[in-house]
């Protein structure tokens, strides 16, 4: 088990698997607010949901009505469990906030693969290897 | 500046911020749920962005008051937030919201539409936020002094009082200024710290400069030009003071269209802007610009349209001084086009008493307070071609209202609202 350290901007605790994105995540426009499936043309999450993941991604990007986008997300029950950020900005931080979502930075990103089994409890980050990253779909 | 840690370097650092009892307190929930959040926001700024501690704000001016950006979301987080007890600790304002809240029927707004924007003006009376709505603060007896620390959002309006007042605010956005308003004190990064308001960028600019949309479109090239930075304008020859429209406006217009196209918080003018003139202003490392024609400016952001059936002038809010401008060319003249001339509640009132807003109304152009064209429903309007003296309007209607948008002066603005058309042959600067 990879135990990470990081930085509490949201103080929380939260465990599920996780969905890691090596681009950052602009969420007004990029997230669809009703169902947290990513939207964002050529992102490489394009497709998939955030809700209920514990969501990795460098940082934030975009407009600052995007903290506004998490704090629905959550009110509509398809937000993240938890985020994890490299460095973090004022956007994703004040959405984590408001909408009640355990978040911590200062966390190598690259450590962490789409389906490990993650639990966030301040600001540590244990993260259990359980699933390969499924091969890139053919076609 | 304003950059948060990054990979590798800190990871792993420990950082502090000084708390002082008060704020302690604030951040343990001594003093309520609201303030516990509104205290987490402003720290977890704090510690993204290096600050040492807090800094108590004079005002704070709240964006995010548009019911068509906030959304039932924006409305629900408002109200809960108020319903934990969040009340304002320093005297606070708010941005624009999506209707006159007067006259909304006469200006074909949807009643739902105005139901849902009460909702969140409520929200914000509770909390203890007058209904105060402009962009321009500053017009209406918000003027912050030289050095006094703020939150502020509108974005023309943080460079305003940023460059051309000296005060010092970052670009927050709705929650945290709200946060910074619960609190009283915002984290102390970025412009509130003298050396993040050094000059990154000296700009040139050697073509003459002769209406307030020069300006504007100036500021719309040197935004694109430089992002984030911190822009120093040489004196060289141009009248950035006075010549017909005052300092006051032609600063105005060329903060809001850099505050648009790029994210420029922050400029100075050699030997206007109060901070200009102080040792190590510009940055050793400062890149030169020149800007030798506006033109490219023009072509983004005006299409040659000639039917025009909607005009906007007030972008930011329109001052007195232009009311009364606006009441002199149209007396004993009517306008064919839909004119919007979109100013603070206050300015209207004055413009009522000097009799500037009924002489407008009776040529047929409305004068709307609380609102702008940026965060109302325009689709509900029906108009297609837009005329502005705004580069800020020219720069956001099209995606935001899908008008296309011919730029000019304000008599120019003025003109086609009487014909309905585009009649000015007059050439652009250079």
């Amino acid at each position: 088990m990879l135990k990470l350290q990081g930085r509490v901007i949201k103080e929380g605790k939260a465990h599920g698997f996780a969905l890691v994105s090596p681009e950052p995540i602009g969420f007004l426009g990029g997230v669809d607010p009703e169902t947290g499936v990513v939207v964002e043309p050529g992102h490489p999450l394009r497709g998939q949901s955030v809700a209920g993941k514990v969501l990795a991604f460098p940082g934030g990007k975009g407009s600052t009505v995007g903290s506004y986008v998490l704090y629905r997300l959550a009110f509509k029950g398809v937000a993240p469990l938890a985020i994890l950020n490299e460095s973090s900005e004022a956007i994703v931080a004040v959405g984590a906030i408001i909408a009640n979502i355990p978040m911590v930075d200062q966390i190598e990103i690259g450590r962490i693969q789409t389906g490990d089994e993650v639990t966030v409890d301040g600001e540590w980050v244990m993260v259990q290897r359980v699933a390969r990253r499924k091969p890139p779909a053919s076609g | 500046m304003l950059r948060p840690y990054t990979r590798g370097s800190i990871i792993g650092r420990v950082t502090t911020m000084r708390l002082t009892q008060q704020e302690q307190k604030m951040l343990s929930g001594k003093e309520g749920p609201a303030a516990q959040k509104a205290m987490e926001i402003v720290a977890a700024l704090g510690k993204i962005y290096g600050a040492a501690d807090l800094v108590p704000v004079e005002s704070v001016q709240v964006a995010g008051v548009s019911y068509k950006n906030l959304g039932d979301a924006g409305i629900q987080f408002l109200r809960e937030w108020a319903r934990q007890g969040a009340r304002v600790r320093v005297p606070t304002l708010l941005n624009p919201a999506g209707a006159d809240m007067e006259n909304w029927h006469a200006l074909g707004i949807p009643e739902e539409f105005v139901l849902r924007q009460l909702e969140v003006l409520d929200a914000y009376a509770q909390m203890g936020i007058p209904a105060t709505c402009s962009c321009a603060p500053y017009l209406i007896g918000n003027v912050p002094r030289l050095g006094d620390h703020l939150a502020w959002s509108e974005s023309s309006a943080v460079s305003f009082a940023n460059s051309v007042l000296g005060a010092r605010t970052n670009r927050e956005g709705g929650p945290s200024a709200l946060a910074a308003a619960i609190c009283g004190r915002t984290a102390r990064y970025g412009l509130h710290l003298t050396e993040n308001r050094r000059a990154t960028h000296v700009v040139r600019v050697l073509c003459p400069l002769r209406t307030e949309v020069d300006f504007g479109v100036l500021g719309y090239i040197v935004g694109k030009r430089v992002g984030s930075g911190v822009p120093y304008f040489s004196r060289n020859g141009i009248a950035w003071n006075g010549e017909g429209v005052s300092a006051t406006l032609r600063l105005r217009a060329l903060a809001a269209a850099m505050a648009a196209s790029g994210a420029v918080a922050l400029f100075h003018v050699q030997g206007v802007t109060p901070e200009s003139e102080l040792d190590g202003i510009i940055r050793p490392d400062a890149q030169e610009i020149e800007i030798e024609s506006l033109e490219e400016g023009y072509e983004k952001l005006s299409a040659p349209l000639r039917r025009i059936d909607f005009v906007s002038i007030g972008c930011p809010h329109a001052s007195l001084e232009e009311l009364s401008d606006i009441a002199k060319y149209l007396a004993g003249r009517r306008v064919r086009a839909t004119l919007w001339i979109t100013t603070a509640r206050a300015t209207r009132e004055r413009a009522m008493a000097a009799g500037w807003a009924q002489a407008i109304e009776k040529a047929g152009g409305h004068v709307v307070s609380d609102t702008c064209l940026v965060v109302a429903p325009v689709e509900a309007l029906g108009v297609r071609n837009m005329a502005t003296n705004s580069a800020k309007m020219a720069f956001y209607a099209p995606s935001h209202s899908g008008l296309q948008v011919r730029l000019g002066t304000m008599t120019e603005c003025l003109e086609a609202a009487v014909e309905g058309r585009w009649v000015s042959r007059r050439r652009r600067a250079c």
